[in-house]
């Protein structure tokens, strides 16, 4: 095998794998926050709207689902200031990017929830007089959420590994920290190990905590 | 503009090739891989059961990118050399091996019990069963979600660019600089994949609907 | 009780069975004669469709035994614990038929394929003597226009005739019934309890857990009450269902069945 592990180079260097890892998440929560807007906003558009309305948000959200994300990285990132007079950073870029991305997935999510609000609930918010609004508000939103509690909590775990794409334009993430330290002391192996951990455990410490929430959710009725 | 785009097709066409061919072999090679870790992740003795879900969970567990990464800088590092192609093409394997192992646990877990149940009240023996009853039945709940998958093997094709596989993705890099035409040639790239996975994840719809009475 | 003229064709002695801590079946007995019809009835968790599902092996049994046409079911012999092989259990499930209260038909394969299953792979009949056999049960059950539709595009009352069909097709030594209208639509029991009538008209040994108490009072040759894992009463229709029965238990709880049902 002739190759020898030694951590030591790993450990000196953790700080850009932990930068890394803090930066990972906050791309995510921030991702995912603008995601679920824009998710929640086009799926009652959805619901509501006309056959045109639905054509084109059903073309963003096949678009998006289909075209790999380092293009949209990319495309975002270096192609459209080219046409636009935008400049941003690269971190910036990257949320603009995942938050499209998410927010495409959680139509979908967000969209069958709603329709999975239970017919009979709606039937009582209309027959205590609210509006089509409050009915919205007050029923049908609150329900759903509840319901797509459990595919929310897969889309931010989704996302926060899909935060390690940012590391192609650059953004100083978990994976750009060990490729630097890769690229920077050899140790191939030991750096991908405490990586991939890294990775795994965290994913183990959202599942828990995001378990916790769905749970506390349910309770609270 | 257009001109340089013209002039660029037939580049940007090999790179479309390479992705549909290492595309191709991951899927190939991950079904195979996918069905008989699959198999003994159901019907397998206790130490294969947890091998295979450790397997599975770690691999599901972390990015595509580091895998790809890990197993691209590691392997030379322990002494396997192999082109970076390949070594590529390994990564994209496992990763989608992980992911056909729970379609396969899936498709088989969501048979009712009384199946089995069923078919053995009439006397097959297990292995009458498995061929008969819930092979037939796996094999159609299966099926649409697995071409649907497939289109995550399209997508983490792109990252291979990474690696200096000329791929689309990185033939529409190196089309951009030389002729700076950034956003026509994304979109273009786009469009192509688009194209390959919007046709995939249709036929997938459809199979899903044609075999609905598979779940009564 | 068994005679020399006729034997007990199942015979269930001091059955026992715990789940974890939970005793589901204590020493629980029971026989049933070549052609009598055998009805269990009791309240939910009493035990009666697991001592069902004891009979064809589906659920292991922990002392006790049971023997169709004196051949011990599941174990090598009522003494030991050895199971069965794989083969001698399939061999056996093959002389017992049973038919379940969510019908379980194989939905890849049509009504007449479900039949032919187990006539071609388990009594190694050719495609031509199964389709021939498969439609004659059919028929029987009234659905012979319905041989090669799937059972998607049967309704629950058909889709449970093609499973007694199924099982009956076999020749089993003995029909198991599960429940099998506790699924269905009120509508929709009539004809299937119908075809079971026929059945037992013809011959066929049965042994059934049913709510449908008019049905058990018509079709049984025998009525065994079980409650909490025992059996606390056996007797004709007439004895058990009468409204002066001596066992308390057994008064409660057709009280409460005649308060919700008649």
């Amino acid at each position: 095998m002739g190759y020898t592990l030694n951590f030591n180079l790993i450990w000196r260097h953790f700080d850009k794998l932990w930068g890394g890892l803090l930066l990972s998440l906050e791309l995510a929560v921030i991702s995912i926050a603008i995601g679920i807007v824009i998710g929640l906003v086009l799926a009652v558009w959805y619901v509501s709207a006309g056959r045109v309305v639905r054509s084109i948000i059903a073309a963003y959200v096949e678009f998006i689902r289909n075209v790999p994300l380092i293009l949209l990285v990319y495309l975002v990132f270096y192609g459209l200031p080219t046409v636009v007079d935008i400049a941003y950073s690269a971190p910036t870029s990257f949320v603009a990017t995942l938050s499209l991305y998410s927010g495409a997935y959680l139509v979908e999510v967000f969209r069958s929830g709603l329709e999975a609000v239970p017919r009979g609930q709606l039937d009582a918010g209309k027959a205590i007089g609210l509006t089509p609004w409050q009915r919205l508000i007050h029923v049908r939103l609150p329900t759903m959420l509840r319901i797509t509690l459990p595919a929310l909590s897969n889309t931010f775990l989704s996302l926060f590994k899909d935060t390690s794409v940012a590391s192609v334009i650059s953004v100083p993430e978990l994976t750009y920290g060990a490729q630097w330290i890769n690229f920077n002391t050899f140790r191939i192996v030991e750096v991908y190990l405490v990586t991939t951990a890294m990775y795994l455990l965290t994913g183990y410490v959202l599942l828990f905590a995001l378990r916790l929430v769905e749970r506390r959710f349910r309770a609270a009725r | 503009m257009l001109g340089q785009i013209i002039y660029a097709l037939p580049f940007l066409a090999e790179g479309f090739a390479v992705t549909l061919w290492v595309s191709l072999l991951v899927v190939v090679l991950s079904l195979i891989a996918g069905v008989v870790l699959g198999v003994g992740l159901v019907y397998g003795p206790a130490p294969v059961r947890w091998a295979v879900r450790i397997f599975s969970d770690t691999i599901r567990g972390i990015p595509i990118l580091v895998l790809i990464f890990f197993v691209y800088y590691g392997l030379p590092a322990v002494g396997i050399h192999l082109q970076s192609f390949w070594a590529a093409v390994l990564a994209l394997t496992l990763f989608k091996t992980a992911q056909v192992v729970e379609y396969l646990r899936g498709a088989v877990g969501s048979i009712p019990k009384g199946q089995s149940e069923a078919a053995m009240a009439i006397g097959l023996t297990f292995r009458q069963r498995l061929a008969y009853v819930i092979f037939p039945q796996a094999f159609r709940r299966f099926l649409p979600p697995w071409i649907n998958g497939v289109t995550d093997a399209v997508k983490g094709s792109a990252l291979v660019s990474l690696l200096g596989i000329t791929d689309l993705m990185q033939a529409i890099n190196q089309v951009i600089g030389r002729t700076y035409e950034a956003m026509p040639l994304y979109i273009l790239g786009a469009l192509v994949y688009f194209a390959v996975n919007y046709a995939l994840s249709l036929a997938s719809r459809r199979l899903e609907q044609r075999f609905a009475f598979i779940r009564e | 009780m068994s005679d020399a003229s006729n034997p007990a064709l199942l015979d269930v002695r001091d059955v026992s069975k715990a789940f974890g801590t939970v005793e589901v079946l204590r020493a629980v007995s029971l026989e049933v004669k070549r052609g009598e019809v055998v009805t269990i009835i009791g309240p939910s968790g009493s035990g009666k469709t697991t001592l069902l599902r004891c009979v064809n092996f589906l659920e292991s049994y922990d002392s006790g035994s049971i023997r169709i046409d004196g051949k011990e079911v599941g174990y090598r012999d009522a003494g030991t614990r050895q199971r069965r092989s794989e083969r001698d259990l399939a061999a056996m499930r093959a002389e017992t038929g049973m038919v379940f209260q969510s019908f379980n038909l194989f939905p890849h394969l049509t009504a007449a394929g479900n039949i032919m299953l187990g006539l071609r792979k388990v009594r190694g009949k050719s495609e031509a003597e199964a389709r021939q056999i498969a439609e004659h049960w059919l028929g029987r059950v009234g659905l012979a226009h319905k041989a090669d539709s799937l059972p998607a595009e049967l309704s629950g009352g058909q889709q449970q005739r093609v499973g007694i069909a199924r099982a009956v097709a076999m020749e089993p030594k003995i029909l198991l019934l599960d429940e099998i209208t506790s699924a269905l639509d009120p509508e929709l029991v009539g004809e299937v309890l119908a075809v079971v009538r026929s059945l037992a008209e013809d011959g066929m040994t049965m042994l059934m857990v049913t709510h449908e108490m008019a049905f058990a009072r018509d079709a049984s040759s025998r009525i065994v009450f079980m409650a909490d894992g025992g059996v606390s009463a056996v007797g004709p229709p007439a004895e058990i269902l009468a409204a002066e029965a001596s066992n308390e238990r057994l008064r409660s709880f057709l009280a409460r069945f005649r308060a919700s049902h008649f």
